[in-house]
């Protein structure tokens, strides 16, 4: 196989991305898609979460991944931070042997290595990012550990440090994040994600549960990590006021495929595709 | 010999089937291979209850041969009900010689505790295990920890010492402290108090494991480097007593018991039954001492 051109600088390639639960025959994805109004395939049941994904994503870039529920934008992420496994594709990372190999190739040992050391990712459950039977300095201790920070002193500073950077209450962080609110849940969550420097940061659904003055409070903070590590980020959200915020450029998916890509203004300004122009003029 | 009715003439020697016996021993031959690495084995019924010693005894019965001597300490003592029963058990199935001498014994079975006085090339210990699984107390899933074993993935264990140091200032864990055994797995030493786990290290004897409720072996061979996980700055610390010595001896540098008289007055005790007895009575045995970093 040819390794991925890289002329262009991209930071993630992503070719061809296909999920599909059940049993699908050769057809469930032609059978499926925006065109069938449906991702279940008709013969066979099996559920396409999402087919022929295909992006490149740039350093420094803000990627916005928009759709309603079940278009598979959650799938889209969890595939990309290895939760689940991919069912086809293709995933390039430059700092992987300069974005010759397939990510999704990898040994689950070196998968364990990327997670850890290279991608950051944000919930949009605080559960699953965070183990509430730690401290919130244990949980971002637990990242620090993983990239062989072994001194707890300096572990305490760092968490200490982002737990201020995230606006966090630093002074709590022996506590329990199960004593926290759901916002300084959340910024603990971003502040374990961000702990190893991560060149690329996921964000799913990260402000959704979360009440209207408390959102605005944490996007403005993950926009000022962003300008101020200048991390590459996938925001994934159904709430065109996060895309607004925060990304650059941006997908639409809808039952599992890309309907519509491009920057993110020119997208909400004038949107192309039907589906984008209904979520778009059914912004409140 | 065996002796007796025609009932115990009908076992084999050490009671253990010789097939049996075959499988535990390849399977120790593969712990012994891969240092700290949980080996599942047949675990076959014994006479006595599982979670009472069956995995040390069928350690000690497939290893054991006519010309042994086996000592078996339970919580250090020699004199429990736990050690004299295993103790005659194997006696009655193989007819080995007993002792209570620690360096006079070949192979030793033993609960909780390592022997104070050093081990040579020519002995074994085998540890009777409760919970071999070091990630239990981080993780409940067994799927789960032996992946995190296989990714040697431990970052749970660390952050749960963290929490120790953030709670209590120290790295607290009375008993079964998780050591790193030839930098590789990480592996419960078994419930032994935190004295005994620098005798781990690089060590001239063999030392073996067995969890018969757990159906799990494993081993660390002789000078094997066993490390008690610690951090840079928060460093590994065995227990200590001050300047308190044994009411009985007069002297420390040992694990010491804490025995209530009555309810007022205390003493402190060497633990190692056989220690004690020969620091009362000679000599005092050659030892490894760890010292506390400062």
């Amino acid at each position: 196989m040819t390794p991925p051109d890289n002329s262009n600088g991209w930071l993630l390639r992503v070719r061809g991305l296909t999920r599909i639960y059940g049993e699908p025959d050769e057809r469930s994805v032609a059978r499926t898609g925006p065109r069938a109004a449906t991702n279940i395939c008709p013969e066979t049941g099996a559920i396409v979460a999402c087919a022929d994904i295909g992006f490149d994503l740039y350093p420094g870039e803000v990627l916005g991944v928009v759709g309603e529920s079940g278009s598979g934008k959650s799938t889209l992420v969890q595939l990309l931070y290895f939760d689940q496994g991919a069912s086809a594709g293709e995933v390039y990372f430059k700092p992987i042997e300069e974005g010759a190999k397939n990510l999704l190739a990898l040994t689950s040992q070196r998968k364990r290595y990327v997670r850890n050391h290279l991608f950051g990712m944000v919930y949009q459950n605080p559960r699953d990012g965070l183990n509430f039977s730690f401290s919130a300095g244990g949980n971002i201790a637990e990242k620090l550990i993983m990239a062989g920070q072994f001194h707890v002193g300096k572990m305490r500073d760092r968490a200490r440090g982002l737990l201020s950077q995230t606006e966090a209450p630093a002074q709590r962080m022996d506590s329990t994040p199960r004593t926290f609110s759901g916002g300084m849940q959340q910024r603990v969550q971003i502040s374990k994600a961000i702990a190893n420097h991560p060149p690329l940061l996921f964000l799913d659904e990260v402000t959704s549960g979360l009440d209207v003055s408390v959102q605005a409070k944490v996007l403005d903070m993950i926009r000022h990590i962003q300008t101020e590590l200048g991390i590459s980020m996938i925001v994934v959200s159904h709430d065109l006021g996060v895309i607004r915020m925060l990304t650059d450029r941006t997908i639409v998916l809808k039952h599992g495929r890309i309907v519509e890509a491009g920057l993110t203004d020119q997208i909400l300004q004038d949107p192309q595709h039907a589906y984008t122009q209904l979520l778009v003029s059914s912004l409140l | 010999m065996i002796t007796g009715n025609g009932l115990t003439s009908a076992y084999n020697f050490a009671f253990i089937d010789e097939n049996t016996k075959k499988e535990i021993r390849r399977k120790l031959l593969k712990a012994i291979a891969v240092p700290g690495y949980q080996v599942p084995y047949s675990s076959p019924e014994m006479p006595i209850a599982r979670g009472w010693g069956t995995g040390g005894l069928h350690v000690t019965l497939a290893v054991i041969g006519r010309g042994d001597t086996l000592k078996v300490i339970d919580q250090g003592s020699d004199a429990s009900v736990n050690a004299c029963s295993l103790r005659q058990f194997i006696h009655k199935m193989t007819g080995c010689r007993t002792t209570v001498d620690t360096a006079e014994a070949t192979l030793i079975q033993t609960r909780h505790r390592i022997p104070e006085e050093i081990l040579t090339p020519q002995q074994i210990l085998v540890f009777q295990v409760p919970q071999p699984e070091v990630l239990r107390t981080v993780e409940r899933l067994e799927d789960r920890t032996r992946q995190m074993h296989a990714e040697a993935d431990y970052s749970r264990m660390w952050v749960s010492l963290y929490e120790s140091y953030v709670r209590f200032g120290s790295l607290m864990r009375g008993a079964g402290y998780p050591v790193k055994v030839n930098g590789r797995y990480l592996m419960s030493p078994s419930p032994i108090p935190r004295w005994d786990v620098p005798n781990l290290n690089d060590a001239r004897c063999l030392y073996l494991f067995g969890a018969g409720r757990e159906k799990r072996l494993y081993a660390i061979p002789p000078h094997t480097r066993v490390e008690p996980l610690e951090f840079e700055d928060v460093r590994f610390r065995v227990e200590e007593w001050g300047n308190t010595t044994c009411a009985y001896s007069q002297q420390g540098d040992a694990f010491l018991d804490e025995i209530y008289e009555n309810e007022q007055v205390k003493k402190f005790v060497v633990n190692d039954s056989n220690f004690l007895d020969k620091l009362r009575s000679g000599p005092r045995p050659p030892q490894r001492l760890f010292r506390n970093p400062e």
